[in-house]
């Protein structure tokens, strides 16, 4: 016990002269923390120092004792910190260069559980009353804080008794804190006191002035700021206390008011959101007094915004007005502010919408929806007040486009009011005159009017009880006749987008009369133009949403094809194509109801059987246009789309069915059944139809199995290995990877594996092959299906393709393969249909290929190293972004190689890959800037427009680093660019002003 | 401030000829040269921002596609533009900056004549003197803040266009 008292004087006296800083704090912790000895015999030690005459030796020994009771405070008896609460407010008194050790010591006691009571009340007391916080140190002020913060927490009632002193000591010590970092502390204090409902007695002013002094906040962080503090943050924090309490009201609307005619972009934005802010807070009237001058302020900056932000902060800030208004329950003695207010905004906006040429028509409008959608009331209100006088105008005007102005705005106020949900629609009253509107604008032969009416007709649609049904009926009339006689496109997307929305809310009026107007238009024959048809066929597939629909429409375009098929209707080519388009679109966006999955179960069969017809007749003479490949190749999705949304069951049957057809010629499941019993589908004369397989197997669902799979993918290697026509050894090969990348893994997997690779090897391998492209083909489309699923012999094959980028007939192919392999191809292996997809296979493909790459081109010879470019700028352009921005320093001097290799197809690629990573240039490039202006100016004048057009782009984007890094470059840039601006080609023209504009 | 600017003015043909473009492109390839034309010219300015409103150039109608004349041959663009009002102070700010739009952007053997549609200014000799006058517009662009000024009005049309 002698020895521990001794060591500890020894502590104390090293502490206090200076001699050990902080190795005499951890040992005295230690041993306190130890039980070895208490804070009392710490004390003790110290209390020659801290009575001491000298203030620099009383504040090392307060020092002292402040860092150790940081550490420990935990361990303290409630005795001790009464004890030692009592010395700390004593020593507030003393010598400032205590102080900060004092406030030190003190934080360390308002973190004790043991607290006793009353002590939160009297540290805070004398707190208040002995120091002043603004003159203290940043650090010393934040501890401060820290220790208000700190109390609040833990002794809320015990605070909240001292009432609004707590209050005045806070605005006291903040008043004048400059530090952001401290500005937080103190704002998450007022935010706590306006929150938490301290008392603010009368220092509501005070404290709002303290803290609204710092509005609206302008702070811009240091370039290297290690704290991190944003505007953003400050902004928020502020803005929290602010709008804390209706009882600050009174001062933030007028505060509000002057900040608004600020020039600066940011407090303008800041005063708006924060009025919104608060609007959602304060009641009625908190506001009633300052609505003139808010409404005044909130006009202008509408009405002359500059910006965009600016003016819909502004329209937020009117809407939530009109909202916080509308809550307000009336009494019978005050007046409806809501009333005084939209009488302001009617008064102001109104007139402007009686003249649709000027340009404050729009800010009015906007101001006005944003009113109305405020609440229902408000709604009624404007409505009744605006709308007469717009259908009126309407209807006596006589200019387009006027007329076009007042239907938009019309539109406009349609929309907003689905908000209110119960209440009958504002609108119910105007129906009539607004649909005669609609329905005459309809038959306006102005474009623009017709759009817009039908935009309006939407939003009407949208509505219930606003269109009723003859009104429906008219309306599908009026878009029939527009979709046979209107041949603006602009026209036509705005019906189909009109149709298709209408159609899901109404459908029995389509079914009636729109579908079956269209199958007669459709197979009128040769009258009608072939546009016509064209637009039918896509309002037909526009309107096929609901299922009543689908189960229309569907037989209508599956009778095209069959008239097609047999040649009575006369159909060319691409509306053949254009239907299959149509029938996809259908299968794509039809609900996915039991319904819909089994009229389309329906349609696949039938699909197969044209198909199968076709290519029986083809062999006997007769053409059919469902031969043709870019048919077949239309027909691939309509069937993949279905498969891929058949529930499971009705999956199941599908493959099962198809499966048959294809490897025994199973036909008994196709309509009109007239096929030789024996044919072979997978043999050489029909094997294109192998794509519709392909369609159908690859996109099921994964748990559906597809039955007899050994035996189909054996047929299919054979059919891919030996067929000498490009679609149909494609389409096999796209067939075997996409089950092969569905099949559970295991051996039979790997050996059917293994089985293929040495087949492919081996017709590879002997230069004379006549199948060569066949084999490699697969091979391909093979690596693909493994690469997404991870699978491990993914790697050798590969590898194989890495190989053959020297090979002197299939380089070329080999290189472009990389592209397909690491893009996403639309028919097959993709995660629409159900594919085995790992994310980030492209960057594990590239980490563990790239150095392979590299290796292989330093090793070709000069005239293969385009192949292995070719294959790099393909894999780069595919990467996403960040990779490439983390690889491009290693890549670099190899893309550039790229830029100057002759092939057009690599320069494109190249600088096409390029282009996007110049936007944010990494600083890797930036020491390379001089070869690569060099090289991108070359390439200006290159023959090819594309390469021309990709160049400039690049230009356009080097235009966008750091000023001093390409003044050097200017003048050159600038004459270089002279020339493709006289290109012969209007593309590359433009392209080269844009760039010249910028540089 | 009750509308001193015209409605904006959303040109019908813009899309039509843009579709128009590009199919000439696709399909005629490396061969064909496309003349320079009006529309070319109408789509380089029409995008420059007015220097008091937030809006172009088209939609307030300061310029118009009739109102262009080039002849490729000839090497000579001649463009008219319309103050919004008889007394618009910006009218020749407006014609400097078509002016170093089009001379940043059109092959320098063009001769470029911007000047005010006859009877729409109330100034306009003056105006039209001014921006004829090769070493006025010189030397106004030595004028660094003017040239910032002419900037911000080309800048944003770059962000549409």
């Amino acid at each position: 016990m002698a020895a521990d008292s001794a060591l500890l004087l020894g502590l104390v006296e090293e502490f206090v002269l200076g001699q050990q800083d902080r190795k005499a704090v951890d040992t005295a912790t230690g041993k306190l923390k130890a039980g070895q000895f208490t804070i009392l015999q710490l004390v003790e030690a110290l209390g020659l120092h801290l009575t001491s005459s000298q203030p620099q030796t009383r504040g090392r020994g307060v020092q002292l004792l402040s860092n150790v009771l940081q550490e420990c405070y935990g361990d303290l008896t409630e005795r001790e910190v009464k004890v030692l609460i009592v010395f700390y407010e004593n020593r507030l008194k003393d010598h400032y260069v205590i102080t900060p050790h004092v406030i030190q010591g003190l934080k360390a006691l308002t973190k004790c559980s043991v607290l006793p009571p009353g002590s939160a009340v009297s540290i805070l007391k004398s707190l208040f009353q002995d120091i002043h916080v603004q003159s203290l140190m940043l650090a010393e002020r934040s501890c401060v804080y820290n220790i208000l913060i700190q109390l609040m927490e833990s002794r809320e009632s015990e605070l909240k008794g001292l009432g609004a002193d707590f209050v005045f000591g806070f605005v006291q010590s903040v008043d004048g804190e400059r530090d952001p970092r401290n500005l937080l502390l103190a704002f998450h204090i007022a935010r706590k006191i306006v929150h938490e409902g301290y008392d603010l007695g009368k220092f509501t002013e005070e404290l709002f002035e303290v803290t609204s002094c710092y509005f609206p906040i302008d702070f811009s962080p240091p370039a290297n700021d290690p704290h991190g503090i944003t505007q953003e943050e400050l902004v928020l924090a502020l803005r929290v206390v602010l709008t804390g309490t209706p009882r600050f009201a009174e001062f933030l609307l007028p505060l509000i008011i002057e900040k608004l005619d600020s020039d600066v972009q940011s407090a303008k934005l800041d005063s708006l959101q924060t009025l919104t802010a608060c609007a959602s807070v304060y009641e009625h009237k908190d506001l009633a007094q300052f609505l003139p001058g808010l409404w005044a302020s909130l006009r202008r900056e509408v009405f002359q915004t500059a910006s965009e932000r600016v003016e819909s902060a502004g329209l937020a800030a009117v809407g939530t007005l009109t909202a916080c208004l509308s809550r307000s329950v009336l009494n019978s003695d005050s007046e409806d502010s809501l009333n005084v207010f939209l009488e302001l905004v009617l008064k102001d906006c109104q007139h402007h919408l009686c003249e649709p040429d000027l340009k404050l028509v729009w800010p009015s409008a906007k101001l006005l929806q944003a009113t109305s959608t405020a609440s229902y009331r408000a709604s009624h209100r404007v409505a009744a007040a605006v709308l007469p006088s717009l259908i009126e105008q309407y209807n006596s005007r006589t200019q387009c486009a006027q007329r076009r102005t007042l239907l938009e705005v019309l539109q406009g106020f349609v929309h907003p009011v689905t908000s209110s949900e119960e209440d009958e629609s504002v609108l119910l009253d105007f129906r009539q005159s607004l649909c005669s509107i609609v329905f005459s604008a309809l038959s306006e032969s102005n474009a623009d009017l017709q759009i817009t009416s039908m935009r309006l007709l939407t939003a009407l649609g949208q509505q219930t009880g606003l269109l009723l049904e003859s009104d429906v009926e008219l309306a599908v009339d009026h878009l029939t006749r527009l979709i046979l006689e209107e041949g603006d496109p602009k026209v036509s997307l705005a019906v189909v987008e009109c149709a298709g929305a209408l159609a899901r809310l109404h459908p029995a009026a389509f079914i009636s009369k729109m579908v079956p107007r269209l199958k007669e238009e459709i197979f009128s024959g040769g009258l009608r133009s072939k546009a016509v048809r064209q637009r039918c066929v896509a309002a037909l597939a526009a309107v096929s949403s609901r299922p009543s629909l689908v189960q229309e429409s569907t037989p209508v375009l599956l009778q095209v094809l069959t008239s097609a098929h047999t040649g009575t209707g006369a159909f060319s080519l691409e509306e053949v194509i254009s239907v299959c388009h149509s029938l996809q679109k259908i299968a794509e966006q039809a609900q996915d109801t039991e319904e819909t999955g089994g009229v389309f179960h329906d349609v696949i069969p039938r699909l197969l059987g044209l198909a199968l017809q076709a290519a029986l007749q083809g062999s006997s003479g007769h053409c059919s246009p469902i031969l043709e490949e870019t048919v077949l190749s239309a027909m691939v999705p309509i069937i993949s789309t279905t498969c891929a949304r058949l529930q499971s069951r009705l999956a199941g049957q599908t493959a099962s069915l198809a499966v048959s057809l294809f490897l025994d010629g199973d036909v008994s499941f196709l309509p009109e059944n007239a096929f030789p019993t024996q044919i072979q589908l997978l043999k050489v004369s029909q094997s294109q139809m192998v794509c519709l397989l392909m369609g159908c197997v690859c996109w099921l669902p994964r748990t559906v199995e597809v039955p007899q799979m050994d035996r189909l993918l054996l047929e299919l290697e054979e059919l891919s290995c030996t067929c000498d026509h490009p679609l149909s050894y494609t389409s096999a090969a796209k067939c075997y990877a996409g089950l092969v990348n569905k099949s559970p893994a295991g051996e039979v997997l790997d050996s059917l594996i293994d089985r293929t690779l040495k087949r492919i090897s081996t017709e590879l391998d002997s230069a004379s092959s006549p199948v060569r492209t066949q084999a490699f083909t697969l091979l391909l489309w093979v690596s693909k299906a493994l690469l997404l699923r991870y699978h491990p012999l993914s790697t050798a094959l590969t590898d194989k393709l890495f190989s053959l980028l020297s090979d002197p007939e299939l380089g070329w192919l080999a290189a472009d393969g990389f592209s397909l392999l690491m893009s996403d191809s639309p028919d097959v292996l993709n995660r629409g249909s159900h594919a085995d997809v790992r994310i980030m296979y492209r960057q594990r493909f590239f980490t563990e290929n790239s150095a392979k790459l590299v290796e292989g081109f330093n090793a070709a010879v000069q005239e293969k190293k385009s192949g292995y470019l070719k294959a790099l700028s393909h894999i780069v352009n595919n990467l996403p972004r960040q990779v490439q921005l983390t690889e491009l320093p290693a890549l670099l001097p190899l893309l550039l190689e790229a830029l100057s290799c002759p092939d057009q197809g690599v320069q494109v690629s190249t600088l096409s890959c390029l282009q996007p990573v110049l936007l944010d240039p990494p600083s890797a490039l930036i020491t390379q800037l001089e070869v690569l202006v060099g090289r991108t100016l070359a390439l200006t004048t290159s023959p090819t427009m594309k390469v021309r057009i990709a160049s400039l782009r690049c230009i356009h984007a080097l235009s966008r680093f750091p000023e001093h890094e390409i003044m050097p470059f200017r003048a050159r840039v600038l004459r270089a660019l002279a020339a493709p601006l006289d290109d012969h080609k209007r593309v590359v023209r433009s392209e080269a002003a844009v760039a010249r504009n910028e540089w | 401030m009750s509308g001193g600017a015209r409605l904006e003015n959303a040109n019908p043909l813009i899309f039509q000829r843009t579709g128009e473009r590009l199919q000439t492109a696709n399909d005629e390839d490396e061969d064909v040269a496309d003349p320079i034309d009006d529309r070319e010219i109408f789509d380089l300015i029409r995008s420059i921002n007015d220097p008091e409103h937030p809006l172009s150039f088209e939609e307030l109608n300061v310029v118009e596609q009739v109102r262009v004349r080039v002849d490729d041959q000839e090497n000579t663009v001649g463009v008219e533009f319309t103050p919004t009002i008889p007394h618009c102070s910006m009218a020749t700010l407006i014609g400097l900056s078509i002016k170093v739009k089009l001379l940043r952007s059109l092959p320098e053997r063009f001769k470029i004549d911007v000047h005010i549609t006859p009877g729409t200014h109330a100034s306009e000799d003056t105006v039209n003197k001014q921006l004829a006058d090769k070493e006025r517009v010189a030397a106004a662009l030595e004028n660094s803040q003017l040239l910032e000024v002419v900037n911000q009005c080309l800048i944003s049309n770059a962000r549409t266009g």
